[in-house]
């Protein structure tokens, strides 16, 4: 497994603790785009309690401080992850150290390297427009001339109780946000995040992927998970933050189409063995053939967020590279639909190119063969798209830009943003093309979104993103179900709020592993992962039910998914998928997304019609030569019988009738 | 016999018209009287539901092949019975198919349908046919002598009903060939055995000087010609005991005196027109203050479908009222009720009370 984290939220927006100390998951966040800029600062160590805000924005009492969160401590393992056995790969990959990858970048905050990791956030100023002010970091008011009555608390009572909470304390009370809510469940998310992360880095370095996935139950509800890849490994110092620390990833902060999104998941599955058994998790990883594998013992110290190292080592492994994740954990395993067995079955259909191993706790070993060897397209990291972002997030990257003037803003800071459309916008919005962009105030930001809105800005770029393609998805879909019929169509990119997106859909029809009465199944993917939980929830499910089944034959209540011996695989590839919560079970519900579904959906129900309609009419056609041999000797011997005719008369009834009969049906 | 000789007649010449189209080089067809309630019109004055003139047509298709050549086939044993005097009851036709290979019937309700299109076709009923229902015929007691013949040496036999005893006399699946002789004022007939048995048991025939005639639930169409024909003959009045519920109404009565939608083609027959209804009215059931049971949903639905639909209650107001009472005062009646009063009130009171004005009796 490599070392990116993923998985939180996405958001960027500012975010600190209310007094309440609900304290934001990685949810809260505004708009998608300003990923890319935001975070790439800094990252935070341990502890440390920082604040992130500004000089000169407000001031803040000590106790604010404490609650205000710090940038995210997240930091981009820009070329990262990944080390490929080549010298020349391996030094650019190399991550670099912490500190300087702090330092690098963007000017920051004051805030030094050391944040706290709390949630993405806070920069400064300007309140993202998805967090009401008065939730942010706002110290609880000194109680000047507040009257103590009796029985209640006063201000500076309260504020005795007020503190900071920890990310990690705030996952290890909440664990259903993250996937962990039920035994089965638990189990399915560990394996999961795992599985993401082995996959992203193995695709990010370029390595066809080999995994093991290994389930060994120990005692009742009491299991071993093993997940090995044959990614690029970790670099030894960024090891016990992958794991041990919520927040931390690669990913967030790029606009890029991965699994994971936000550095939450290993880690949060790691503290979710934790709490349930204790022990530590195991990481064994290797990121060059020369030198021996690291092994770590790993937990996470929740109040602080922050790794602590059990016992380090090193180890003669029998993989030249990689990563290997041990953990234990409470849960329990299943059979059936939104079970890890189904759930790694519709891995190997969604990643042809990987070829995987499954140990499951019982029975013998499953092993899905590579299909291709080709590796998807590389997904190009882009810039944010004007369409998509918010006023917050534009506040940020002004703060935050090098660029010295607006128009220069533009330019460097968004994707399809020319010398031309920047030059447009600033006219449109009223602003000179040479103010520095710290001086923008927040109307005239206002006035720079609706411009952009106005404006004529091309699509945004599409690189982003790597489909699995119609072929590859034929095969996969071919492969799994042996269907009498089969079909798939990619869509091409289209874009909801800026972000660009595109529709897959396979579709396989009749054949042995399907019996006629029962609901389609639908297998959904996100970014080539397998979306389990929460189906009704999701665009996807929706576009299938509105999409008219009964016009190509196949058999669907009213509001209902169709009925039939069906598989229906849809695929959404995007940089940023909108996800309905932060455990990643169902896709929002953007129009143009449900758009594009359907017209995938309608492409390929109407071949699957056309399929139909041939076996129906040759089944017909069967049938009826086959009435004709069989029941015209009957017409004949009855008539024979009533009437008392020779043999020879009977035949001629029954030839002439024969033919009249197959001359009428050819007209 | 002559009537069969006349059906096997008529079978014949279908069949040699449709060899003839066959031998043409053109699809054959054979047209069919739409059986159901929609096809189906009350006729006042002749007192039956008879057939609209709506036919399906049914002509030789690939689709059609296989029950065109059913129909033959049930046509051709119907000939074989008829020309030599047997019957086949329903269900032995469903196995006598069972030799026809590709066109047997998989199960009876399919070779039913198939005998009930060969009589809408020829217009005739299905015991002319050579066909018999499993079911029976209902029970005969009192003031009657049906006159039947010996199979074998084709003397009359004279059966007298008041012999029976304690028991009944049977009524035949075939009744066209029989004849009466009575003296009865009236013929009585009631829905339920057990009313039957009690009326029998204390010879209320005698004390009224009527034929009891027993239906056993909705009337089979040998029940219904047999008394058609009994009092035809002997231009007999026709009381009807049902129990006080839409079923007995709108099912039993109305089944009897009119005919059924299914069966139209043949309603003529099997009709009684001169039926009129005793009781259990619903006034019955107020002013005899008989014990009752709440109408259920069916009974209910039963009710204002027979008001909404139904063409013989629709022509008959009193019946829309009764029906519509029923349904106000919600609840049901049934015959043994009057038992209430004494288990003998019915024969001692009930009865004569009621035969006092037949006047007054629902159409």
């Amino acid at each position: 497994m490599t070392g990116s984290k993923k998985r939180g939220q996405k958001k960027t927006g500012r975010k600190s603790a209310g007094p309440a100390g609900k304290r934001a998951t990685g949810k809260s966040a505004s708009g998608g785009g300003g990923k890319t800029k935001t975070g790439r600062t800094r990252k935070a160590a341990s502890g440390g309690v920082r604040t992130a805000r500004k000089r000169g924005a407000k001031k803040s009492p000590p106790k604010t401080s404490k609650k205000s969160a710090g940038k995210p401590a997240k930091k981009t393992r820009t070329l990262a992850t990944s080390k490929k056995p080549s010298g020349e790969a391996k030094q650019k990959r190399r991550p670099k150290p912490k500190s300087e990858i702090a330092l690098e970048g963007l000017p920051l905050f004051e805030g030094g390297p050391e944040l706290k990791a709390e949630t993405p956030a806070a920069i400064q100023g300007e309140p993202s427009p998805r967090v009401p002010r008065a939730i942010v970091g706002t110290p609880p008011p000194r109680g000047k001339g507040t009257k103590e009555r009796k029985g209640f608390q006063t201000a500076q009572t309260i504020a005795l109780r007020q503190r900071e909470i920890s990310i990690s304390e705030f996952f290890a009370k909440n664990r259903h946000l993250l996937g962990f809510d039920s035994l089965p469940k638990a189990l399915l998310t560990a394996v999961k995040e795992a599985v993401d992360n082995s996959l992203d880095s193995c695709e990010e370095a370029g390595i066809p992927p080999n995994l093991l996935v290994e389930i060994r139950e120990l005692s009742e509800n009491r299991y071993l998970l093993r997940v090995a890849d044959t990614g690029p490994g970790i670099v030894k110092s960024q090891v016990p933050k992958i794991f041990g620390k919520l927040l931390y990833g690669s990913k967030f902060h790029i606009l890029k189409q991965a699994r994971g999104q936000q550095g939450i998941g290993i880690s949060a599955a790691v503290m979710y063995s934790q709490l349930t058994t204790g022990k530590p998790v195991k990481v064994i990883t290797r990121t060059n053939p020369r030198q021996k594998a690291h092994v770590y013992e790993l937990q996470i110290q929740t109040k602080t967020n922050t790794p602590v190292i059990i016992s380090e080592d090193t180890l003669d492994w029998e993989q030249p590279h990689g990563t290997q994740i041990e953990m234990e954990l409470v849960a329990a395993y299943k059979k059936g639909l939104r079970s890890v067995d189904a759930y790694l079955h519709q891995v190997a259909l969604a990643n042809p190119h990987a070829e995987l191993v499954y140990r499951p706790p019982r029975d013998s070993e499953i092993v899905y063969k590579r299909i291709t060897e080709k590796l998807p397209a590389e997904a190009k990291a882009i810039k944010p798209h004007p369409h998509g972002v918010e006023l917050g997030v534009l506040l940020d990257m002004l703060k935050l830009t090098k660029a010295r003037n607006v128009k220069g803003f533009l330019e460097r800071e968004f994707s399809r943003m020319s010398a031309r459309a920047s030059l447009d916008v600033l006219e449109m919005a009223g602003i000179s093309p040479t103010t520095s962009p710290k001086r923008i105030t927040r109307e005239q930001a206002e006035e720079l979104i609706r411009a952009f809105a106005r404006a004529k800005i091309m699509k945004p770029p599409t690189d982003c993103l790597s489909p699995i393609g119609e072929e590859l998805l034929v095969a996969s879909v071919a492969s799994e179900v042996e269907p009498d019929f089969h079909t798939a169509v990619t869509r091409p990119p289209a874009v909801y709020r800026g972000n660009p997106f595109q529709i897959e859909v396979a579709l396989a029809y009749g054949g042995p592993m399907f019996s006629e009465d029962e609901i389609v199944k639908l297998t959904r993917f996100a970014n080539r992962a397998p979306l389990v939980y929460q189906q009704s929830a999701c665009a996807i499910t929706h576009s299938v039910v509105n999409t008219a089944w009964r016009s190509y034959g196949v058999a669907q209540a009213r509001g209902a998914l169709p009925s039939g011996p069906m598989l229906v695989v849809v695929h959404i590839a995007s940089a940023w998928v909108p996800f309905t919560s932060e455990s990643k079970e169902a896709i929002a519900h953007y129009p143009e997304i449900i758009k594009e579904i359907k017209l995938a959906l309608q492409k390929c129900g109407r071949r699957l019609a056309r399929f139909i309609r041939r076996g129906v009419k040759a089944r017909e056609e069967a049938k009826k030569r086959s009435y004709i041999e069989q029941y015209i000797p009957h017409i004949g011997a009855a008539l024979r019988d009533i009437l008392s005719f020779s043999e020879r008369e009977e035949k001629k009834i029954v030839s002439k009738l024969s033919t009249t009969l197959e001359k009428s049906r050819k007209q | 016999m002559t009537g069969n000789t006349k059906v096997v007649k008529k079978i014949k010449t279908e069949a040699t018209r449709i060899k003839g189209t066959i031998l043409q080089g053109k699809k054959p067809s054979m047209k069919f009287p739409l059986r159901a309630l929609s096809n189906v019109r009350y006729h006042a004055k002749n007192g039956y539901f008879e057939m609209r003139g709506r036919k399906k047509e049914r002509t030789l298709t690939v689709n059609t092949v296989k029950t065109f050549a059913q129909t033959l086939r049930m046509m051709s044993l119907s000939k074989d019975l008829l020309e030599t005097d047997d019957i086949a009851t329903k269900r032995e036709a469903y196995y006598v198919s069972k030799n026809w290979e590709a066109a047997r019937f998989n199960e009876q309700p399919e070779s039913d349908a198939v005998i009930d299109d060969v009589e809408a076709f020829f217009g005739l009923n299905r015991e002319q046919l050579g066909f018999i229902p499993e079911e029976k015929g209902g029970d005969v007691a009192g003031r009657l002598i049906v006159v039947d013949q010996d199979r074998d040496t084709k003397k009359k036999i004279r059966i007298d009903c008041t012999k029976f005893g304690s028991g009944a006399y049977s009524i035949p699946i075939a009744v066209e060939h029989l004849e009466f002789e009575t003296k009865a004022d009236f013929i009585l007939v009631i829905e339920t055995a057990g009313m039957f048995q009690r009326l029998v048991k204390h010879n209320y025939w005698k004390k009224a000087n009527c034929i009891l005639v027993s239906m056993g639930g909705v009337p089979t169409r040998a029940c219904r010609r047999f008394i058609r024909r009994l009092a035809d003959s002997k231009k007999l009045p026709v009381y009807v005991f049902v129990d006080g519920d839409p079923y007995g109404i709108s099912n039993i009565y109305r089944t009897l005196k009119v005919g059924s939608g299914n069966a139209a083609h043949l309603n003529e027959f099997f009709c009684v027109p001169q039926a009129r209804f005793l009781g259990i009215t619903p006034q019955d059931i107020q002013t005899y203050k008989l014990p009752t049971h709440p109408l259920k949903e069916v009974d209910v639905k039963r009710a204002r479908d027979a008001i909404k639909n139904d063409p013989f209650i629709l022509h008959h107001k009193p019946w829309q009222r009764a029906l519509e009472q029923l349904i106000k005062m919600g609840v049901r009646a049934e015959q043994q009720a009057l038992a209430k009063h004494g288990l003998n009130y019915v024969i001692d009171t009930y009865l004569p009370e009621k035969l006092r004005h037949p006047e007054r009796f629902l159409p």
